[in-house]
């Protein structure tokens, strides 16, 4: 992060100077592009505004914790004998669950402290495992979280995330296995690129069909979503264009000059690479171009308000388009790290589920960049710490999937959180940056 | 909703299934690990069929069994991490979608030893034993029998997503009936499936009933009277259309679906039967001998000489007598190699 800290809490200032070609901006829709509502609840992105979100995922916990005992048989057991004992039992028996699961998020704090201190590097590497595990699930998260509130932030709904990766993993990994006799400096980006184009492309056919014709994204890019798992389906089923030949229905490998580098090479299971970095890297381009730049403050007013927008000059069908076409991109981004830093190739019935994920991503980090890594470190970390919780306590992954939905309803319905915690503040305060123009076109 | 209900559900019976062998206390400390590809354990499909095979173990042999559910394909490697930092002596992987990352992680621990369903290496790894399933003679005597069943001469498949696991189910279908015509001049027609052109009918994937369902529909309109689908639980969806649309029958898979499915019964003329959960009892019960040292990159093969593949008992009245007695021949013939189920054409036809 290049910038002073004290830009992002003051955007006012930037957004207007950057705002030369529409001087009559000042005037007519000062409510709309309104940077004075906006402003006050992200000048309060501090302790305020994760106030709600820090609620919202204990109350999840709590309820995980009673659903993991629910469902515990040795907790009825121990209950039949003595009440008493069925309420120990209980306790252990969440302690256990969640311990592991905060153990297989982050590590085991005495392993770790211990490996430092012996100075063993297995021993080290071996510890700090769990975190590098958790980086690399929140690695595809950022990018398709950041493509879905790019989205929101311009009023669109895109729910089309999973099929973009889709279409750019086609892309990336024929890049990556066609390329022969590249040097790494150039094949790597061009992988990439090939990525970010595909999902680019594959999202601009939904803007282009709203600006053009006012069809509802979210219907198109539903239905995008299909024609590319088809169509993945298509070229890696045996037989097909891009399948490798040994019978299976998966690409080729890659080449190595396309590999993403790792950070422990050489360790397969020490999976997290420089995609992480990358992501970090485009959290912060996404956060400079809506409030740093002219583009997004067109994209942001267009969000707000497509009317006032094209009163005050801006080309909403382009600002559409565009909006939809760098959400693509990011969302290709999250398939193009996944498959040169760690799968190395692409399966058919290829599913990631980060395209309906980043849906939640954007919500619980209320479309902002900063609020879209945070929420995609923990979803990393709820995931990375599941396969602990599953293995060392044998509780079910969808207990996972339940609190991640807990997290999601209490975020989007935030009145519920401020009843039970009696919290006082108003629905404007933390309005979502959503599509207001449902059913408008 | 119903679904969560279900594996709610089903995760509290497996939990007092294993809890109540824990519960003897008499669990070895051999550990094996299972895991499963993205249907999950409880797909009634060949996760949870290996899995029986691990319970099986559990029960007789007394070793420690845990499974790992996959989401997705980047789930494999920290599922299979997760299991060698516990320390498990046998990790059994469901899939060939998990042989890249299962050659990766065997290669790197010698020491442990490693199963995979539906897939073989070639050149062979030490410390992998492939779980491998000759299902084309097993589906050839379904296809046999249906022929010989079939009242309106058009008996079909369909599958889930064409792959050799599922496919070669489809080949030795497709022979089998073939094979009835030949040898009783008839002239039965298979729908959903041509070996020699490597086309067929496939939902795509291996959840959706209600895909089940609409093919079914579909192929009994047009004349078929007996559907094979080769597609886990999609299948049943297709038994329900069966049913409600009477006078015909389903062939069940993977499993003996009398039993499985027994709402289903009247409709099931027999079962196609890919014993993983026999494949892989007999890894573990290998692997956990005391003596064992390594699988020399060995390879389990199931067929029906093994009892690896079979069918199970044709329903009553479908077929006559003459005929089971012919099935019962055909059996011995295609374990003494007489007969030829077409799986090899069909691989080679590909290449």
């Amino acid at each position: 992060m290049h910038t002073k800290p004290s830009d992002s809490a003051d955007s006012e200032a930037p957004l207007d100077r950057s705002e030369p070609p529409a001087p009559q901006l000042q005037e007519g829709p000062r409510p709309i592009s309104s940077p004075s509502p906006e402003k006050r609840p992200r000048s309060r992105f501090g302790l305020r505004s994760l106030l709600l979100p820090l609620l919202a995922i204990g109350t999840a916990l709590v309820l995980g914790a009673l659903l993991i005992v629910l469902t515990d048989v040795t907790v009825y057991e121990a209950f039949l004998e003595n009440p008493l004992l069925g309420v120990g039992r209980g306790f252990a028996v969440i302690g256990r669950a969640y311990g592991a699961y905060f153990v297989g998020a982050f590590g085991d704090p005495v392993q770790l402290t211990e490996a430092l201190l012996s100075g063993n590097v297995p021993r080290i590497l071996r510890a700090i495992y769990p975190i590098t595990e958790t980086l690399r699930i929140s690695t595809p998260y950022i990018f398709a979280g950041l493509a879905v509130a790019l989205g929101f932030q311009g009023g669109l709904f895109n729910i089309g995330a999973e099929g973009q990766y889709f279409i750019a993993g086609l892309a990336t990994v024929f890049l990556g296995y066609s390329l022969v006799g590249v040097p790494q400096l150039l094949h790597l980006p061009l992988a990439l690129l090939a990525g970010m184009a595909g999902g680019a492309l594959w999202a601009a056919i939904p803007g282009y069909l709203k600006a053009k014709t006012g069809a509802h994204e979210v219907i198109t890019t539903i239905m995008l979503n299909y024609i590319s798992f088809r169509f993945a389906e298509y070229m890696l089923d045996v037989g097909g264009p891009m399948a490798r030949g040994d019978g299976r229905p998966v690409s080729p490998e890659i080449l190595p000059s396309a590999y993403l580098p790792q950070f422990f090479p050489g360790r397969i299971e020490l999976r997290v690479n420089f995609g992480f970095f990358l992501a970090l890297a485009a959290a912060w381009a996404v956060w400079w171009l809506l409030y740093k730049t002219t583009l997004g403050f067109e994209i942001r007013t267009v969000g707000k308000n497509p009317r006032a927008g094209r009163y005050a000059g801006i080309n909403v069908p382009r600002s559409i388009v565009i909006t939809m076409a760098l959400s693509g991109a990011l969302a290709g981004l999250s398939a193009a790290t996944d498959i040169l830093g760690v799968l190395r190739f692409m399966p058919n019935a290829f599913f990631s589920g980060y395209g309906f994920d980043a849906i939640a991503l954007a919500l619980l980090g209320k479309s902002h960049p900063v609020g879209v890594v945070l929420a995609s470190l923990l979803f990393g970390a709820l995931r990375a710490g599941a396969r602990n919780m599953q293995g060392i306590a044998r509780v079910p992954l969808d207990i996972t999937s339940i609190i991640q939905g807990l997290i999601i309803v209490f975020i989007a319905a935030p009145e519920i959180i401020r009843q039970i915690y009696r919290l006082r503040g108003r629905l404007e305060d933390d309005g979502l940056a959503l599509a207001r123009d449902w059913g408008e076109g | 909703m119903r679904k969560r209900l279900s594996v709610v559900l089903v995760f509290v019976l497996l939990f007092s299934l294993v809890l109540s062998a824990c519960g003897r206390e008499d669990r070895g400390d051999f550990q094996v690990g299972m895991i499963t590809d993205i249907g999950g354990i409880d797909d009634a499909s060949f996760n949870a069929t290996s899995w029986a095979g691990v319970e099986r173990a559990e029960n007789e042999l007394g070793i420690q069994g845990d499974f790992l559910e996959s989401q997705a394909q980047t789930d494999y490697a920290p599922n299979i991490t997760q299991f060698i930092n516990q320390g498990y002596e046998l990790i059994v992987t469901v899939g060939f979608l998990l042989a890249d990352d299962t050659a990766e992680f065997a290669r790197a621990n010698p020491d442990v030893s490693f199963a995979i369903v539906d897939f073989s290496y070639d050149p062979p790894i030490d410390n992998v034993r492939g779980l491998v399933f000759a299902t084309d003679e097993a589906a050839f005597l379904a296809g046999y029998a249906a022929a010989a069943a079939t009242q309106t001469g058009i008996v079909a498949t369909f599958g889930g997503i064409n792959i050799p696991p599922v496919s070669i189910f489809m080949v030795g279908f497709e022979s089998g009936v073939n094979y009835y015509n030949a040898q009783h001049g008839a002239d039965v027609q298979v729908l959903g499936w041509n070996t020699a052109e490597n086309t067929g009918v496939f939902v795509g994937n291996f959840e959706s009933t209600d895909d089940g369902r609409r093919v079914a529909d579909e192929l009994l309109s047009e004349g078929a009277d007996i559907i094979m689908p080769v597609a886990g639980p999609v299948g049943l969806g297709s038994a329900q259309a069966v049913q409600e649309f009477g006078n015909a029958w389903i062939i069940g898979v993977d499993t003996d679906w009398t039993v499985s499915a027994p709402e289903y019964a009247n409709v099931i003329l027999t079962s196609v039967l890919k014993n993983m959960d026999v494949a892989v009892f007999d890894t573990i019960e290998m692997a956990s001998n005391p003596d064992f040292q390594s699988f020399g990159g060995e390879t389990y093969v199931g067929m029906l000489d093994n009892d690896g593949v079979g069918i199970s008992d044709v329903a009553a009245g479908a077929i006559s007598a003459e005929v089971r007695t012919e099935i019962e021949a055909l059996r011995e013939a295609i374990i003494n190699n007489e007969i030829d189920t077409g799986w090899a054409g069909y691989i080679a036809g590909l290449n």
